[in-house]
């Protein structure tokens, strides 16, 4: 029944959000780390989002006008930034390198609280889509009582 | 006379197998908001149903994978998969991603009336039946 797909397909989008709001909260958590060096220095991290498409590993499915409608969502991987830190002067620092600069993370934190919210929105995008369908099954059961 | 109960219901079974297969395509859509590249689909309802009109058939669910199982499809059916479309989209963004959440989410709830509205018409057939067979007892 395609109602019990909408199951996997709101799941699926409800954990690639939640990733997506795991890669936040590690980026803001690491905004104001520093490091000796800029190649150790913290890089913001971003999950890929991929449609994934159940249909497509069937055989003879390949056609894209004959694909199937369920597209769930899969985060591919977990990709970080490569824009350098920034370094400071702060030879008080016991991270400094031996010009006495530390690096900071590349971190853009009002760039990470609007990914927030889009995650969190996102989110309860998926949840509504889920109770509506629960609700319309539990109805289907009842019909005819 | 004899009844058959799936003359009697008419194409409202039919009718809410296609109304929960686009809510699939919408659940679809709006869970890849985010997805990079991904273009938002529906099924195209009005076609559907016109088609189903005039040929005289009854409206197939569309298979969304082998396990599916499909109801005694009758040879007359008509496919909802060549009512799958693409969405144009209105404004289009950087990432080539035609979700527009909002109008999903319409969309999605205006689905949802239509499938309880088949689900009460089927509760009055079937109350229909009960009054008849009881004789309003």
């Amino acid at each position: 029944m395609a109602l019990f797909n909408i199951f996997n397909i709101a799941g699926s989008g409800m954990s690639a959000e939640s990733v997506r709001l795991n890669t936040v909260a590690s980026n803001l958590a690491n905004a104001d780390s520093v490091s000796g060096s800029a190649a150790t220095a913290y890089k913001a991290r971003y999950p890929v989002f991929q449609a994934l498409q159940a249909s497509l590993m069937s055989p003879g499915a390949a056609d894209p006008a004959t694909r199937g409608a369920d597209a769930a969502v899969q985060v591919s991987g977990i990709v970080q930034t490569t824009a350098p830190g920034t370094p400071h002067y702060e030879p008080g620092n016991p991270l400094a390198d031996a010009n006495g600069y530390v690096y900071s993370s590349n971190v853009n934190v009002v760039e990470q609280m609007a990914d927030m919210i889009s995650a969190s929105r996102s989110y309860q995008n998926n949840v509504e889509v889920l109770e509506t369908s629960k609700q319309l099954m539990l109805d289907t059961l009842k019909l005819g009582s | 006379m004899s009844l058959d109960l799936n003359t009697y219901l008419g194409v409202e079974p039919d009718a809410l197998k296609v109304y929960s297969q686009r809510a699939e395509v919408l659940a679809a859509n709006l869970a890849n908001a985010d997805t990079p590249g991904y273009q938002a689909r529906d099924i195209d309802f009005q076609a559907a149903l016109a088609a189903a009109g005039s040929q005289g058939g009854t409206l197939q669910p569309v298979t969304t994978s082998p396990q599916d199982v499909t109801a005694g499809s009758s040879s007359g059916g008509i496919s909802t998969e060549q009512f799958l479309k693409y969405r144009i989209p209105l404004a289009p963004s950087l990432d080539g991603n035609t979700v527009d959440s909002q109008m999903e989410e319409s969309q999605f709830a205006q689905n949802t009336v239509r499938f309880q509205a088949i689900l009460t018409f089927l509760n009055n057939r079937f109350s229909e039946l009960t009054t008849a067979i009881t004789g309003g007892q």
